[in-house]
């Protein structure tokens, strides 16, 4: 008994990713549900337009609404364009009776609050949601759900994908095989790449289908969004094969980069509720940037132009992951090349001739 | 043209690998690489290959296409047949249609794979496995091939199968070399490089090597001094010096390739012992 309790600290003690997870997890959860597990929105964006709208702005709590647009010349069309390009949460149309309140629907638990304290004022304001009129939970997670997805795949089966050629020494063979390591690396995300993109295919017409999710904006935009995001997790599954030898290690690892990703890219809490510590780790991950656009393009039919910046992000972020992991893989694969095939003298380079010397002399 | 590695050195961290040894391999000839555990077998092979670069010396091999390589690992993949392998690795080498399949066919009727060619790589047994790899690196017609321990790990009859197919190919044209944990493979290739530690005991024919022999082997069934006997069989042998005189009586044999490598690792680690 003793031995087997010494052996496995032993075992444990050199086993330091399973260290790291059992130290780390617990402080990362702590730390997650403690500031960042929060639904409570204190503030949201307002714009408030129309004619009255000085007026209106300067009777609205402003512990509650932070007012950044205040245009009398716009009108509800260009109101309901702010809430589609989401730079306000939700907007007041003055100019009429009672005046009118425009929610951005997408962003539930914002919406919630909004209406909680719209519903306050009584007659004075008609509220309307949009983008999501019931505030549905599914039509706000199916988008990030498949960004989710994405990010399985991309992660965890493509870097046990690769690991496993590692583990049966069959890399080793295709490293001496007149194929250059870009290649090979695009020959083994590739198949990943298609899986992904039928398997987000699937699940956004079945969230269409089943939850009755709006697809509101342009598929093209849609597509591109999901193929930046597919490069960024991709690239993180080919870095995570190349700092794990076995799968295990590989599914420990990428769930080290999983479970970030779901708990803080705004996904399950927004990330406007988070304490200021933690919601910066919420903006340096790339599924916070797929939800932008996934959610912006289906509920609110969001423009490539307004979504510029998690478009920027993303690319910004597959080019330095893809490269850099590529770059990594790429020198486990051929570190030898450089010298290899230098040529030497036609001669044979040594004679074929006994070189030990002085035996039993 | 013959291939090879001339002085390598590598290291890896603060480990010499692969202190200033040389290779060569001719066409039409198999070179044995041996060693134990550790000695560098694999390093030179996969220098010479490309997958491991020199610290100091130089390399002299085709380029890839030109290469056939059997890993000391599985040498196939497991989730694809027998065939799809083939036509993997045949597909890579630029083969293709017909082409690829009298070559594919061809093998495995050479390797007796022929019934297996639609059963998975992980189903095939460790010697089967062994000869897919060999028929895989094979598949090209390599001037240059390396096997890294084709036969470690498998059954008598698929080792005699392997070494056929090993002297097919040289007989062929191939320049091939292969590392192995067994003597009696060595003694049957054209030359032999024996390493220890990173380090050439011995390089050259098998007449070279044991002729290059000093001092004497004697039988006995309790040795003299343990650290210069080693068992064979039911008896040992040990070693003497030339300046050792040898106990009256003992039993003299003529050393082997066994006890000359075995001999000449002793000396090498004494070399090496602190004083």
């Amino acid at each position: 008994m003793r031995a087997m309790i010494v052996k496995e600290f032993r075992e444990l003690r050199r086993d330091r990713r399973t260290l790291a997870m059992l130290i780390a997890m617990p402080l990362l959860l702590l730390v997650i549900f403690g500031y960042a597990a929060n639904f409570e929105v204190k503030t949201v964006k307002v714009a408030v337009v129309g004619p009255q709208a000085t007026l209106v702005t300067a009777t609205l709590p402003s512990s509650f609404f932070d007012v950044t647009v205040t245009k009398p010349s716009d009108s509800r069309s260009d109101a309901v364009r702010m809430l589609q390009d989401r730079t306000v949460n939700v907007a007041i149309v003055t100019g009429r009776k009672p005046v009118l309140a425009l929610v951005d629907g997408s962003n539930l638990f914002a919406s919630q609050s909004i209406v909680s304290v719209l519903n306050k004022e009584g007659n004075k304001v008609s509220t309307q949601i949009l983008f999501n009129p019931e505030l549905k939970t599914s039509w706000v997670m199916i988008p990030a759900i498949i960004g989710l997805i994405l990010t399985f795949i991309g992660t965890i089966v493509t870097s046990i994908g690769l690991v496993r050629e590692r583990e049966t020494g069959t890399l080793e063979q295709l490293a001496v095989m007149p194929i250059k390591p870009s290649t090979v690396i695009l020959g083994k995300i590739s198949p990943y790449f298609l899986v992904a993109a039928i398997d987000m295919s699937i699940i956004t017409g079945l969230g269409m289908l089943l939850f009755g999710v709006p697809f509101n904006g342009n598929a093209f935009v849609f597509t591109l969004g999901a193929a930046l995001f597919l490069f960024v997790v991709l690239g993180l599954g080919v870095f995570i094969s190349t700092i794990s030898q076995t799968p295990g290690q590989a599914i420990q690892t990428a769930f080290m980069f999983l479970l970030p990703q779901i708990l803080l890219s705004g996904v399950i809490f927004p990330l406007d509720s988070m304490a200021a510590g933690v919601r910066w780790i919420g903006y340096l991950l790339p599924l916070t940037y797929f939800t932008m656009i996934s959610q912006g393009v289906m509920l609110r039919g969001a423009s490539l132009a307004s979504l510029w910046l998690p478009f920027m992000v993303l690319t910004v972020m597959a080019i330095v992951v893809f490269s850099g992991a590529t770059l990594r893989f790429r020198r486990d694969l051929a570190p030898g090349r450089r010298r290899h095939g230098r040529a030497v003298a036609a001669e044979p380079a040594v004679a074929p001739t006994v070189t030990q010397a002085g035996i039993g002399s | 043209m013959t291939y090879g590695v001339r002085s390598g050195v590598v290291w890896f961290g603060a480990t010499l690998a692969l202190d200033d040894v040389s290779l060569i391999v001719e066409p039409g000839s198999v070179v044995a690489v041996v060693g134990g555990d550790g000695a560098g077998k694999t390093t030179l092979l996969r220098s010479l290959v490309g997958k491991v670069r020199l610290e100091r010396g130089e390399v002299d091999a085709p380029p890839p296409e030109a290469i056939g390589y059997l890993p000391a690992t599985a040498g196939s993949w497991l989730s694809l047949t027998v065939a799809q392998n083939m036509d993997f690795v045949g597909g890579i080498y630029g083969l293709s249609g017909q082409e690829l399949v009298s070559r594919r066919d061809e093998l495995l009727e050479r390797a007796s794979l022929s019934s297996s060619a639609d059963r998975l790589a992980s189903q095939l047994s460790g010697g089967m496995r062994r000869k897919l790899g060999f028929s895989m690196a094979m598949v090209h017609d390599p001037p240059l091939l390396v096997l890294d321990e084709p036969s470690t790990g498998i059954d008598p009859v698929s080792r005699v199968d392997l070494w056929r197919l090993v002297s097919e190919a040289a007989a062929a044209g191939a320049a091939v070399v292969m590392s192995t944990t067994y003597l009696d493979e060595a003694e049957r290739a054209a030359s032999l490089l024996a390493l220890d530690g990173g380090r050439t005991l011995a390089n050259g024919t098998l007449a070279d090597v044991l002729a290059s022999f000093n001092g004497t082997i004697t039988r006995i069934s309790t040795p003299h001094r343990r650290a210069w006997a080693w068992r064979r069989g039911r008896e040992y042998h040990e070693y003497w010096p030339t300046d050792t005189a040898v106990p009256s009586g003992a039993v003299t044999v003529t050393p082997d390739l066994e006890d000359v490598v075995i001999t000449m690792s002793m000396l090498k680690r004494r070399e090496r012992e602190p004083a």
